[in-house]
């Protein structure tokens, strides 16, 4: 197990390196360098021949990126050209954000999936189990920003109980805080829900079906125990692979969502940086991201290689 | 042509749950399922209306006026009217021409790299193999919509350029299908005898391979185009799609957000008619995969 876990972080590691490498070429791509962007389209020619010296951009491109990468592993992320601070601390108050409103609906997506899941699995072939399916279809099939109109439509302009969009921090107090954060958190949710609670359903249904289960049943075990006890821990081994993958899948869905409700995270610095250009934030936010996406995909094939040996020692994994 | 022969067990156990490539036979005749049906009626109907949206759309699609501007759905205007006084429904119409364009071109991006990519790595094995796949693992390892934003983040947006990149960001997974549905037809015994008579891989890959790939990637291709047009009006909606005045369906709902208190049906009918084509299509897309593999369960629609 070491070994794979090793293997894994490795190709990790290599892939985030191939990422950089990806991130930083689209420097190479743009019309106007960074000396550009930072002084305006009108600024002499002299000046922007001495900014682009200052910043080294006239060396070669490998050797930019090898400063770039650099400084960012020694924790120097470079300077928002919009805003005129260090990114780091700037990616810092974003990510903290972004890791309350994907915490809560992680939290969420897994409990209320699972228990839809469990639910239409022990109502299989009912009314409630095809209520459940349909609802998350609908919950896939639906766009996370026509969700989340939906969410402002519903519970903002028209009930009026919570704010449509917007941040407040704790020290505003916990139920304005909290306000600020319903709205996106359910949409989400619903966008994410059914992964979780079909994969819970379908293995939940198979494993109901076990001798073992029968077994339990046999012994005059309450139905309550057979399901909480016996089912549940095995049927729940697939539902984990994909509650990590989910987790990564919640890094993409909080660009639209943070965007929709103006809520102050890492999406909506990426948005905002490509809307102003300002390529060093953008660069710096899409590889936090990619080492999040990367973990938590990770994560998803190490308990998953945790709970099926086939795979641990299988050649090929990637 | 050995069609019919017993296949072996899988060779390539992939993340698609393809097991065993579907050798073309010739197909029972069964009844279309429900499912099917349905999936044909919706796809069938949105593709029908933008089609012919110049020619039914009840008013014009990009004509100003002040005089009738946020009128409420009514008998002259079926799904009311924009902050232009602009008509939401043939607005709608003229959109849906644009979600299944760039819906459907973009997947065709994604097929014409991702195939001959996924055939070669699956065919050729080794090194081939290792550098396309790690490859497609980097490209993987960037959520979908942050590729995408990254890709239009140095070009100034025009919707081509947002079908163009939504195609780049699912080469990975339409490689990945193809190289696991060749690894299997790799052993089949028609190849195998190819091989014998000495024939060019490239006749191999193209003439005896392709053709049995076919129906598995068909389908998934499908499915695909769903995940397109929510990336793309995703884009869209950000401002790295589509540009005003076009009647894009995210561009509408990301206009139409300003006005949501006094008028929510011009957010609401994009919205809904994006969703009904999606299950649309998707219902099209799980129930001829199960018609080709009854085997295969509708699995879960990753994203």
């Amino acid at each position: 197990m070491t070994g794979y876990i090793a293997r894994r972080l490795l190709f990790v590691v290599l892939v985030l390196v191939a990422v950089s490498m990806l991130v930083f070429s689209i420097t190479a791509l743009l019309p106007a360098n960074v000396a550009h962007l930072i002084l305006g389209p009108f600024a002499p020619p002299e000046q922007v021949r001495a900014l682009e010296l200052k910043l080294g951009l006239t060396d070669p491109i490998w050797l930019q990126y090898v400063r770039w990468a650099g400084g960012f592993l020694s924790g120097n992320l470079g300077e928002s050209t919009l805003m005129n601070r260090p990114i780091g601390p700037l990616l810092m108050e974003a990510i903290g954000r972004s890791m309350m409103l994907t915490g809560a609906s992680f939290v969420l997506i897994a409990v209320i999936g699972i228990g839809l899941g469990i639910i239409a699995a022990l109502r299989h072939g009912g009314p409630l189990d095809h209520g459940i399916s349909v609802g998350t279809y609908l919950g896939i099939a639906v766009p996370e920003f026509f969700w989340a109109i939906i969410v402002i439509i519903v519970v903002a302009a028209w009930l009026g109980w919570l704010p449509a969009s917007g941040y407040e921090p704790l020290s505003a107090g916990f139920t304005v805080w909290a306000k600020h954060l319903i709205a996106p958190t359910m949409t989400l949710v619903f966008g994410h829900l059914a992964h979780v609670s079909r994969l819970t359903r379908s293995s939940m249904i198979e494993v109901l079906q076990s001798p073992y289960v029968t077994a339990a049943r046999a012994k005059g075990l309450p139905e309550r125990v057979v399901v909480m006890h016996h089912a549940l821990r095995n049927a729940l081994l697939p539902t984990i692979t994909v509650l990590a993958l989910d987790f990564g899948r919640l890094m993409g869905g909080i660009v639209v969502v943070e965007t929709i409700f103006a809520y102050p995270g890492l999406g909506r610095l990426i948005v905002f940086s490509i809307q102003n250009r300002d390529l060093p934030t953008l660069q710096a936010a899409i590889l936090v991201v990619a080492a999040i996406y990367a973990l938590a995909n990770l994560l998803a094939d190490l308990l998953y290689a945790r709970f099926n040996p086939k795979i641990r020692f299988g050649r090929n994994v990637g | 042509m050995p069609a019919s022969t017993p296949r072996s067990g899988s060779v390539a156990m992939s993340v698609d749950q393809i097991t065993e490539a579907p050798v073309i036979e010739a197909a029972p005749r069964r009844p279309m399922s429900l499912q099917l049906k349905v999936g044909l009626v919706i796809t069938g109907s949105i593709v029908l209306l933008g089609l012919l949206a110049p020619w039914i759309a009840p008013h014009p699609w990009d004509t100003i006026s002040m005089r009738t501007r946020f009128v409420p759905p009514n008998a002259t205007y079926w799904f009311g009217t924009d902050e232009y006084g602009r008509d939401v429904l043939s607005r709608l119409l003229m959109g849906t021409r644009l979600s299944l364009a760039m819906g459907v071109s973009a997947t065709l991006v994604s097929l014409a790299v991702g195939i001959p990519m996924g055939l070669a790595a699956g065919y050729f094995r080794g090194w081939v193999d290792e550098v396309l796949m790690r490859l497609a693992d980097v490209f993987m390892a960037i959520p979908p919509i942050m590729l995408g934003l990254l890709v239009l983040a140095v070009t100034p947006p025009a919707l081509w350029k947002t079908a163009l990149a939504v195609g780049f960001v699912y080469i990975p997974p339409i490689a990945r299908l193809a190289r696991s549905v060749t690894l299997t037809l790799a052993n089949e015994e028609f190849i195998q005898a190819a091989k014998a008579r000495a024939e060019t891989n490239s006749y191999i890959l193209f003439r005896e391979i392709l053709p049995n790939a076919w129906p598995p990637l068909i389908v998934e291709a499908s499915l695909r185009v769903t995940y397109a047009i929510l990336l793309g009006s995703a884009l869209s909606f950000l401002g790295l799609g589509a540009q005003p005045p076009s009647s894009d369906w995210g561009l509408m709902i990301s206009e139409a957000r300003a006005f949501i208190d006094r008028a929510p049906w011009i957010a609401l009918a994009p919205g809904f008619a994006m969703c009904l084509l999606v299950i649309g299509i998707n219902l099209l897309g799980d129930g001829a995969r199960e018609r080709l593999d009854p085997r295969l369960k509708s699995r879960v629609t990753e994203r």
